[in-house]
This record gives structure tokens, C-alpha cells and sequence, in this order.
């Protein structure tokens, strides 16, 4: 039972995210008070949940919406919020029961055809919504995008008939029905995802008008958008929930670059800053900058290298690319370029999610020359240049140019770091099956669930499937995983899954991202949530 | 002379129209995908990238985009940036910001480096003239962002003489550090041009000829040898204004100051092309006008210079 691992049962936890010892605020009336200025930049479209898929407006919208779920901050574990239980007997027919006396943040109550509605929105093809992918597992989703060829499939006549999956279907006020074309085990863990934010009435209207003054149920409301300046919000005072704020209003400043928001840190002109620029991660400057006012835990970003051993033949035998894998020296990589602001990974989960299990890689993660020269050697040695794929436009010239220098100083491939002009150009060619060699890609959770690192990236089919990925092994445990009514038996086998392909290796891990905060002393209780923001709704101003 | 500056003021449209199209068809020309980075960490869904280039009319040839756009700004709509916000509001808040530290980058310079030219260029190879060579060198030399961050670190984090960013305040006391900084570069060059010229007005028949009728030397110095030194300097200072406009990116990234140039920056490196041609444009006008009103003061300062 999906609901075993996340029922209103286990919310014992306490109002600011868990942590057992404060006792700061309680939901809704916090105590505390005060203002707290956070880094922020500028949204990349309108402040509209289903159509934010950046940091930037993710950011905003997190501290503005209440969802059914909210995650625990410190271990990632859904917890009810707007949800009074999610339930399900066979992983694919759920009832979702919403508690009462949740508000908008306009008065209107939350009720279950806000979330109906506002699903069928972002799922619609024509409205061309980011989110939109989220409710593909939801019965009904094909049958409302658009289907026309070419550029523009929602042009000419590829409009679909129907703007509502048959798979959602208001009950009464305070209950719907969430029906799924195959079984999802980890359903109710995905809804506490920005996408499934319910809207309000006022939405529909003019969800244009809306996005540049948002509505949403969540603790803070949204107060106004000085254009690349600052976003700020405060207090809702008819929050129902137990996820509430301590302090009165919360100020995103825009900065430009990172160094001058660290400056604004240590002038005191900003409480939070969730980066920590480059020249001050150099031998931990920040440490003896901040003291103990810092924090630097993973986060949900995994990188590693990626590579279609059906197009590229000479990379078919799977002992050479274990053995380009055991030629790469993560820890030195990560210490000489990053300042240790990643850490090197023994899979592809990230270890925020729930699932995650160390060592997956096994031997395959170890640096080890010796062994790489062997394995090479079995594998039937490499010819010629081998290129190491890389988009110009995100700063990982350094990284992959050290990792070839370390796979030809190991084991004397010639490799070769290059660029294309930027992401989308490397995804283009990716989806048209033409990147020969290595190419980096990387991986940020959408909601903390292992099945996140898997399904929608080495799946067959899957739309991230860049590998051309194909193991019936791998899928019969990934079917079976998401059928299981039990969340650690689930967990298991999505585990046995992920040794699965990194024995076959179609991606080499590389390391994961760390969330590394500071703030001032002006306030407390920062932490930072698995999706690497800090929790600013448990943040307590001296 | 109103002649001279109708026909002026005419010539500047066929600039400001090749210079709008231009620079349109360069950030179209661009490699790169305008939707690069919109939605986080993955490609956008198609849907969302036809929706995207229909807004900004991406599917059309060039020279339609252009001709949508210019009709456009003749209804006085500089059309919506890639965020959805308005250019001519950004422009506005932006220029605000940016022709305030420009100014102040000016006067500084202005102020500061004819006073140092002068005072070096009539004692030549005296203290204050080596003095004033060695430290514009030392300027001159310094990259701006070195001089930036020092001063940021010292003058701001350190003593906590000035504040330390700008930010959305941006008042005169906070550009105060920017403004230095900004001029600074200008500043050096402006003593050294000054003290070329003074030096050599100085010895020309005209002041010889005041000094034999006994002008006082604060006379001689101040209207007849410094009008006529002006002239380059003006010339300089014009050209310079236009710069500090648009170039001071890196100034605008260290203190945290929302200008223009740091706007163009974005704009060229999101292909945000509305929001790129509506400040270039706005740029060059500025520039065309203080390019007019410098010739003008060719007038004033030297009466031999006459446009009629």
C-alpha cells in the first residue's frame, strides 16, 4: 500500500520541518515575526505553478503553495499537507480526501475541483504548459495533447477533442479520484511537486494576468514583483496548514552575479544566500567567513556521462566502458575543480531521495589504473579519438576537460573534451541519435523518489532515454517495482534495477551537487530542503 | 546654426534605422536556442517552444520579424522582453540607474582629471607632474575588476566608509563607490591628455602675447590656455559618456547595480532580441545627441571652430 509510508499518521513531525528540538512557531500562528531578505533572480515566465520548471521562479512558488503533500526538509519524506489521506488498494485507482478549512489566498476555499481543474490545465497540450509531463501516468493524458506533426504539433488541426483526462473525477467537495493508465506505486509521492499546486477560480480567467500577481494556498502570500529587483511575500493569516512561517514577510533581492550577493552576505544586507560563489568556496573561505552560519549538504543533482554504445560500436563492449569509468579520479576532480562542492557518486540516485542506496556502482566508481588498463585490454582495447560531449553554455569546460586528461593519463585513450554552442543544441543532437563517444547529462529530482532517477531516463521509450537503453531485465523490475504494494519492497527493487544498468553502464556516475547555504546572524533554523532551496518557511529571525 | 542643427537632427534617422537592423539581424544570427535554460534542467516540451516562437514572431523570416518589430515602435510599443515584461518599463528603471552612475562616473573624472592635468601640465617634470604620471599609470594599468573588488573590500567590508552594493536603492550616496570606480580609468586618461595639451597651449604665441600685456596668470591660464586645451578633452569625455552607458557590465556585476549594459549583457546572452535592439537603440540616440552637443561646444570653446 502506497499509503503505508505516508499516512496523516506519521505527522507527529512538528510545525517548521521536523526538527525535534525547536520550538519556534507552530502552524499557521508562528511566533518569531521579523523579515527575512534572500538571494533570489529573476523568474524565467510568469509566477503560474504548471509552467515553472526553474529555480528561479521554482523558488517563489515554493514558499507560496500549499500542495496535497509537502516534504520533509531534512529527510525528504512526504508528509500530508492539504491531503487528509491519499488511498489506493491496487496502486492505480486513488482516492485523494482533502481536509477542510484550507484557503486561498484570495478567501475562496480549497476544494477538490481546484486541483481537478488546475491538473487538466497544465496537462492540456495547447496551453503549453512546462508541467504538463507530470500527469502523463494519469489515465487520459494522451488522448489531450496535441497531435499534429511537424514544429508545432497543437497547429492545424492537432488540436485534441478534449480538454479533460477521463482519469481525474470530483466526488463531492472535498474528495476526487485519480485514476492511472498503468500501476504507480509512488503516486502520492509525487504530489507534493510545484506542478500539482491546486489553483484558484481566479486562475482561469486570465492565467496571464495571474502569473504576474499569483494566487496560491500556501503560508506566505505574494505581496508584489519590483522587475529585477525583488519579489516579496508575506504572511498568510488564514493558512490552515501545519507547514506555516515564522516570519512576517519574505523579500527575494535579485542579484546579478553570486559574488555580489556573498557581499551583501557579509555586509549584512541579506539573511540567506543558497549559493556560495566560486572565489569563496577557494580553500573554505566561507567557513572562516560565516563560522557555524553555513551549511552544505547533497542536493538532488546527479551528474554523470552518458554514451549510445548502439551508435558508437567501439564503446559496445561493456568492460571498456567500466574501464573508462575506473580511469576517472572523481575525488581529485571534485577537490581541484569544484572546492568540493559536489561529491563523487557511487550511482546515479541522488542521495536526498527516498530509496537511495549507497555503493550501487560497486568497483565500477573506484579509481583504479591498474585494473582500467585490464579491463581495456579484455574489452578489446579503443581506437582513435574518443570525444567527450559537453553544451558551452553551463561552465563544464574545466570538469570534462580533466576527466580526459584523467582517462588518458590512466589509460591512454585519446580523449577529447568539446563543446556544442549550448543545451539544446546537444539535446537536438541526442534525439537524433548522431553524438558519438561520451557526453555529459545530468539529473535533478522531480519529486525525491528513486524511480525519479530511473524510469524517465533509462526506460525504454522514455523521453530522456538518450542511451537507447533497452534491458528487459532492467524494465520487468522496474514494471514490478511500481506495481508493489508495499514502499520498501518497491524501493528494493528499483534498487536491484539501478545495479542492473550500471552493470551494463550506459551512463558512468560521476558525483552529486551539494546544497551549500549561509546567512546571517540575524536569523536561524536555516536548512535546506532535498530540492537544495533553503526552508524558508521554518526560519526563525532573531 | 539652427540650420546646423535641423540637418543634423536629419541625419541621424537613417543611423538610428541601419543600427536598429543591424543589430536585430546579429541577435538573430546568433547561434543558440532562445528557450535554453526556461524550463530548468531539461529541453522544453515542443508545445511550449511553438508557443514561445509564435510570441515573438522566431518562425518568420528576418526582415519580417524586423518589419513587425519597427511597426511596432512606431506606435510607441517596444514590444515585451523574454521574462514578459515591457522594454520601455525596463529601459525606463534601467536607464534611471544608469545615466545617474554615468553622470557621476563623469563629473568625477571631468572634475578630478582636468584639475590634475592642469596642475601637472604647467610644472612640468616638477612633483605634482610625477606624481600625476606615476599614479595614472598605476590606474591605467589596474584592470577595473581588481579595483573594484579592492575598493568594495576596503572601502565597504572593511571600514564601512560606504555601503558595499547598490541594489534596488540606488541612490547618489550608494554610487558614490561605483562611480569612482567607473571614472576612474577615464579619469587617468583625462589628466594626462590635459596636461599634453595644456603644455602646449602654454607655449603658443597667443598666451605669449597675453602674458607681454600683463594679464594675471590665473586669467591666462584659466579662459585663454584651458579653452582652447579643452577641446580633446570634450571630445573625449562625449565619446566616453556613450561608453560608461553601455560598458560598464562589470562595475554594474560587482556592486550589484540593475543597469543598461548589464541588460544588453542578458539580452545578447538569452537571444532576447526585443529587449537587446530597444536598449541599443535608446544607446545610439543618447550617442548621436552627445556626439551634437559636443561639436556644438567646439563652438563655444574655440570661436575659430564656427558652424555656419
Amino acid at each position: 500500500m502506497a499509503i503505508a509510508s505516508i499516512s496523516a499518521v506519521a505527522l507527529v513531525a512538528t510545525a517548521c520541518g521536523g526538527s525535534s528540538d525547536d520550538n519556534s512557531g507552530s502552524g499557521g500562528d508562528g511566533g518569531g515575526g521579523g523579515e527575512i531578505v534572500v538571494n533570489g533572480c529573476t523568474p524565467e515566465n510568469p509566477l503560474i505553478a504548471g509552467n515553472t520548471g526553474e529555480t528561479c521562479g521554482g523558488n517563489v512558488l515554493d514558499v507560496m503553495t500549499a500542495k496535497l503533500i509537502h516534504y520533509n526538509p531534512e529527510t525528504a519524506e512526504p508528509e500530508m499537507d492539504i491531503a487528509e489521506s491519499i488511498e489506493t488498494d491496487d496502486n492505480q485507482n486513488f482516492t485523494v480526501k482533502i481536509k477542510e478549512g484550507y484557503k486561498f489566498h484570495d478567501g475562496t476555499d480549497v476544494l477538490a475541483k481546484n486541483f481537478v481543474d488546475a491538473w487538466n490545465y497544465t496537462a492540456y497540450g495547447p496551453n503549453a504548459q512546462q508541467g504538463s509531463y507530470f500527469y502523463s501516468p494519469i489515465e487520459g493524458y494522451d488522448e489531450i495533447q496535441c497531435s499534429g506533426e511537424g514544429d508545432d504539433p497543437c497547429a492545424d488541426g492537432g488540436k485534441p477533442d478534449t480538454k479533460k483526462m477521463s482519469g481525474l473525477e470530483v466526488v463531492d467537495d472535498h474528495t476526487f479520484t485519480i485514476k492511472t493508465s498503468e500501476k504507480v506505486s509512488n503516486l502520492p509521492m509525487r504530489l507534493g511537486y510545484t506542478a500539482f499546486a491546486p489553483q484558484p477560480d481566479s486562475f482561469f480567467d486570465d492565467p496571464e494576468a495571474f502569473g504576474q500577481e499569483p494566487v496560491a494556498a500556501g503560508p506566505y502570500k505574494f505581496d508584489s514583483w519590483k522587475k529585477n529587483q525583488a519579489i516579496t511575500m508575506s504572511k498568510f493569516d488564514d493558512y490552515a496548514g501545519e507547514y506555516g512561517g515564522n516570519a512576517d514577510t519574505i523579500t527575494f533581492k535579485i542579484f546579478k552575479e553570486q559574488e555580489a550577493a556573498y557581499t551583501a552576505l557579509l555586509a549584512d544586507e541579506i539573511d540567506i544566500i543558497d549559493q556560495i560563489p566560486a572565489n569563496a568556496l577557494v580553500g573554505d573561505k566561507y567557513k572562516s567567513d560565516l563560522g557555524d552560519r553555513q551549511l552544505s549538504q547533497p542536493n538532488s543533482t546527479s551528474q554523470w556521462i552518458g554514451m549510445n554504445y548502439h551508435i558508437d560500436k567501439k564503446l559496445e563492449n561493456p568492460d571498456v566502458r567500466h574501464a573508462i569509468s575506473m580511469a576517472i579520479d572523481r575525488d581529485t576532480i571534485v577537490k581541484q575543480i569544484f572546492n568540493n562542492a559536489n561529491e563523487p557518486s557511487t550511482g546515479v540516485v541522488s542521495p536526498v531521495v527516498d530509496g537511495f542506496k549507497e555503493g550501487q556502482c560497486g568497483e565500477y566508481c573506484n579509481y583504479d589504473p591498474e585494473k582500467a588498463k585490464e579491463l581495456l585490454k579484455k574489452g578489446g582495447g579503443y581506437d582513435g579519438k574518443l570525444t567527450l560531449t559537453y553544451n558551452g553554455d553551463g561552465g563544464h569546460k574545466e570538469w570534462t576537460e580533466a576527466v580526459c586528461n584523467s582517462v588518458k593519463n590512466a589509460i591512454g585513450i585519446d580523449c577529447v573534451a568539446t563543446p556544442t554552442v549550448d543545451f539544446a543544441t546537444m539535446l537536438t543532437k541526442l534525439g537524433e541519435n548522431e553524438l558519438e563517444g561520451l557526453w555529459r547529462m545530468g539529473w535533478v529530482m522531480d519529486y525525491p523518489s528513486i524511480e525519479n532517477y530511473l524510469a524517465p531516463i533509462f526506460s525504454k521509450g522514455a523521453a530522456s532515454n538518450y542511451y537507447q537503453y533497452d534491458n528487459p531485465e532492467f524494465e520487468k523490475l522496474l514494471t514490478d517495482a511500481a506495481a508493489a504494494d508495499d514502499a520498501a519492497k518497491a524501493n528494493e527493487m528499483y534498487q536491484e534495477a539501478e545495479r542492473v544498468m550500471l552493470e551494463d553502464m550506459p551512463a558512468i556516475p560521476l558525483w552529486y551537487g551539494k546544497s551549500i547555504m549561509g546567512w546571517s546572524e540575524d536569523v536561524s533554523d536555516v536548512k535546506a530542503t532535498p530540492f537544495g532551496n533553503p526552508d524558508l518557511a521554518a526560519v526563525t529571525v532573531e | 546654426m539652427g540650420k546646423y542643427i535641423i540637418r543634423r537632427l536629419l541625419q541621424m534617422i537613417p543611423v538610428i534605422i541601419g543600427a536598429t537592423f543591424l543589430i536585430y539581424a546579429m541577435v538573430f544570427a546568433m547561434p543558440g536556442d532562445p528557450t535554453a535554460g526556461k524550463c530548468g534542467e531539461r529541453p522544453c516540451p515542443p508545445a511550449y517552444v511553438a508557443e514561445f516562437n509564435a510570441k515573438y514572431n522566431l518562425n518568420d523570416p528576418l526582415p519580417v520579424q524586423y518589419a513587425k518589430y519597427v511597426g511596432k515602435v512606431a506606435q510607441g510599443d517596444l514590444g515585451e522582453n523574454q521574462y514578459g515584461i515591457p522594454v520601455s518599463e525596463d529601459l525606463k528603471d534601467r536607464f534611471a540607474v544608469t545615466a545617474k552612475l554615468g553622470l557621476m562616473a563623469l563629473v568625477i573624472e571631468g572634475v578630478i582629471g582636468i584639475l590634475a592635468g592642469v596642475l601637472a601640465g604647467l610644472r612640468k617634470g616638477g612633483f605634482i607632474d610625477n606624481l600625476v604620471l606615476v599614479s595614472t599609470l598605476f590606474v591605467i594599468s589596474v584592470p577595473i575588476f581588481v579595483t573594484g573588488f579592492t575598493l568594495q573590500y576596503i572601502l565597504g567590508l572593511k571600514f564601512e566608509i560606504v555601503p558595499p552594493l547598490v541594489g534596488s536603492d540606488a541612490s547618489f550616496y550608494r554610487l558614490l563607490l561605483p562611480g569612482v570606480v567607473l571614472g576612474s580609468l577615464s579619469m587617468a586618461y583625462i589628466a594626462r591628455l590635459m596636461r599634453s595639451n595644456i603644455g602646449e597651449n602654454y607655449k603658443s604665441d597667443y598666451v605669449r602675447t597675453a602674458k607681454a600685456k600683463g594679464l594675471k596668470q590665473t586669467r591666462i591660464i584659466g579662459v585663454h590656455t584651458l579653452r582652447n586645451s579643452l577641446i580633446p578633452v570634450i571630445t573625449f569625455m562625449g565619446y566616453d559618456f556613450g561608453a560608461l552607458l553601455g560598458g560598464a557590465i562589470v562595475t554594474e556585476g560587482i556592486f550589484n547595480i540593475h543597469g543598461v549594459g548589464g541588460y544588453i549583457f542578458e539580452g545578447i546572452h538569452n537571444r532576447d532580441g526585443m529587449a537587446v535592439v530597444g536598449a541599443v537603440t535608446a544607446l545610439v540616440i543618447i550617442y548621436l545627441i552627445v556626439n551634437l552637443i559636443v561639436d556644438l561646444l567646439y563652438g563655444v570653446l574655440d570661436p575659430r571652430i564656427s558652424h555656419d
